[in-house]
């Protein structure tokens, strides 16, 4: 059953109890959420995904829940909690679906040491993928949304899972967390692209999501080989250059980027190196998405090496 | 008594059930063990065993996870109490470790899979401002207190301001005794240093004698009001107990040590508790002499059995029961009765509830979830 199977007040249903339990393959997040327009959120951001039966395994089970006190009737609070430990930092209710986004974020990066576990996008064509990590501010979600606008299909705009067995990266297929500017440029890139509304005043700013493609959640389950390390970086106007990148320093930054690096010790950086050396590593300097969308579409188009 | 057992201690004391759980078991399972600290006691218990292979997967990631952070633990731990045995030899003080870091650095099993968040070391009380100055030296630094937390550590508490190292992160905790200097129980400190052992394969590093390293345990535990991690210490107790037990001069030392160190009462709870609650396996005659020197009243035992059985469980919904908040509570505050007198009490309760205490707060931010994004330092 996906979850566009689901009628919003089933949903809701669901989220009340804590029992809706969703495919982010390769985990299961069960959620819970009393707070009322967490479910049209879902549904709309998520309508792709698959619901699970309930006797599954939830790898994380993560909740908003509305804070207690008269307060609500005001400026309601929403506190984010995990495995039932709740966090000590509430915040605005409007607030609760981008921090469900971000603790289930969270979760990964924190418990999923099977994974290399990478602040990175990650796109795929033709079967190669393309790593874009970065540090924030660099522009990597806004190319990552311009880019699976334009036949890319994604993996992750935020967490690589770079499979330290088979060298292998995994993706969750999750919305796009695209902030301030950012959204306005891929709506007008876009026009056809479904975003939740606009949430201002979060710590990251503004802050809207936007729906995956289908064709990326249909194969969310299929992991693909990388094929390219790209740091990106946004400059206003510039024009679209990608040069080739030192390997050490690609290495620094990936080991830098990654959230479980330190857990895995020598593994972490074992893995690193093989992702390295799977990949040609640039740099790609940008103004315009449309300049990116040429330079990535002749990547793709060379030959495997 | 009523018997009322976890998931996460059924499987934990017998092994063997865990191969007969259904996936909504594993999951409760997995949530348990994870809020209660014991994650990767469980995936050990279960290594050790050669039989976390026949673990589901989704669960089995879960726990071997859980191991990695755990193995990462263990070396990192190491290279601090490097760090630090070097920084301390411009002090003429041994390097003494407590709790965790002790059983971890003495190779106790007990320490397998046990998380934590710093290291604890004792020095002698003369010697805390050398300590301390040596420390910053090395790159530690006390963290940002006003005025009246300051004195709250410095001339009530057993241990100065935690400090945390700023290129680390890490954290350690410089005690100068084992209980607070307003506690009820007065602590035969002195008698402490006398009993201090080398460890024989690491030259400058000295933990307490067995049957102190236990009483320290009980005493930490039983005078602990935030029992977030009390079932997580009371295995520690009960593997303890097994471990050092091997030993039958421990035995035969253990109630006449409490009596000497002032400490009867928390190993009298540590045995009854261990005993009760996760089969450790105690002496007749050991228990019997503990409750002789030991035991409270008959009411005030009662009332103490219904609070620890309660509180001392995983800290999660599905472990709650009726009074499990009462009981914290009731810990909670007897915690801080058995900290100071009444007067000082009152003061430092009017004090903390006029202004909040920032220390904690910021220390429960940083250990809360935070938005993803961002690669930890």
């Amino acid at each position: 059953m996906k979850v566009s199977d689901l009628s919003e007040s089933d949903l809701r249903g669901l989220l009340r109890q804590g029992n809706l339990l969703l495919q982010i393959s390769p985990f299961v997040a069960r959620i819970r959420s009393d707070v009322h327009k967490v479910a049209h959120e879902i549904a709309l951001m998520y309508g792709d995904f698959t619901v699970c039966q309930p006797e599954v395994f939830a790898d994380f089970h993560v909740e908003v829940a509305r804070e207690a006190g008269l307060r609500r009737w005001v400026s309601p609070l929403a506190r984010f909690a995990f495995d039932g430990k709740r966090s000590f930092v509430p915040l605005p209710a409007a607030q609760a679906f981008p921090m469900i986004e971000w603790g289930l974020n969270w979760c990964v990066a924190a418990h999923a040491h099977q994974y290399l576990v990478i602040h990175a996008a990650v796109i795929e064509k033709g079967g190669r993928a393309a790593v874009l990590p970065a540090p924030p501010g660099s522009g990597k979600s806004t190319l990552c949304a311009g880019l699976v606008n334009r036949g890319w299909r994604l993996l992750s705009d935020e967490l690589a899972l770079y499979d330290l067995a088979t060298g292998l990266i995994h993706g969750m297929a999750r919305p796009v967390n695209l902030k301030n500017a950012s959204i306005d440029v891929i709506r007008a890139f876009a026009p056809e692209a479904v975003f939740t509304v606009p949430v201002p005043d979060t710590t990251k700013g503004t802050v809207a999501l936007m729906r995956p493609s289908s064709g990326s959640v249909l194969r969310a389950q299929e992991p693909v080989r990388p094929a390219w390390i790209i740091l990106p970086k946004y400059e206003a106007n510039a024009e679209a250059v990608l040069s080739v990148h030192g390997k050490a320093e690609t290495f620094m930054l990936v080991a830098e980027q990654s959230f479980n690096y330190d857990i895995h010790g020598l593994r972490g950086f074992n893995a690193v190196a093989d992702l390295l050396d799977q990949c040609a590593s640039h740099t790609f300097t940008y103004g315009h998405l449309d300049d990116a969308v040429r330079v990535f579409e002749r990547l793709a188009a060379e030959p495997a090496s | 008594m009523s018997r009322l057992q976890s998931l996460t201690v059924q499987v934990l004391l017998e092994p063997e059930r865990a191969f007969g759980l259904s996936m909504p078991e594993w999951d409760l399972l997995v949530r348990q063990a994870r809020r209660a600290n014991l994650l990767a006691k469980l995936a050990y218990v279960l290594q050790d065993g050669g039989r976390i292979a026949d673990v589901p997967t989704a669960p089995r990631l879960h726990l071997q996870a859980a191991l990695r952070i755990a193995e990462r633990q263990q070396l990192a731990l190491r290279w601090e109490v490097e760090c630090i045995r070097i920084a301390l030899t411009e002090v003429p003080a041994r390097l003494i470790l407590l709790k965790g870091a002790a059983y971890a650095m003495a190779g106790l099993p007990a320490a397998r899979g046990r998380m934590f968040a710093d290291v604890d070391i004792l020095v002698p009380r003369e010697l805390i401002a050398k300590v301390e100055s040596v420390l910053t030296i090395h790159g530690w630094r006390g963290e940002d207190m006003d005025a009246y937390d300051q004195h709250y550590y410095r001339h009530w508490m057993h241990e100065i301001p935690p400090m945390r190292h700023v290129r680390r992160g890490t954290s350690i905790d410089v005690h100068h005794t084992i209980l607070p200097g307003t506690a009820r129980i007065k602590v035969n400190t002195a008698a402490l240093f006398e009993g201090v052992r080398s460890l024989p394969e690491l030259a400058g590093v000295d933990v307490l004698q067995p049957v102190d390293m236990l009483l320290h345990s009980a005493a930490h535990l039983f005078h602990e009001g935030e029992l977030d991690n009390g079932l997580r210490d009371l295995f520690d107790l009960a593997g303890l107990l097994r471990e050092l037990g091997r030993d039958p001069g421990f035995w035969a030392a253990l109630v006449p040590r409490s009596i000497a160190l002032g400490l009867e009462r928390p190993l009298f709870y540590a045995l009854r508790y261990t005993s009760m609650m996760l089969d450790a396996a105690v002496p007749a005659s050991v228990l019997a002499a503990s409750v002789a020197a030991g035991a409270p009243s008959g009411p005030v035992l009662a009332l103490m059995d219904a609070c620890y059985v309660r509180a001392l469980q995983p800290m999660h919904g599905s472990c709650d029961r009726f009074g499990t908040w009462t009981a914290r509570m009731a810990l909670y505050v007897r915690s801080h009765w058995l900290r100071m007198p009444l007067h000082l009490l009152a003061y430092h309760l009017i004090r903390k509830a006029i202004k909040p205490d920032k220390t904690l707060t910021e220390a429960r931010a940083m250990a809360a979830p935070h938005g993803g994004g961002k690669p930890q330092a």
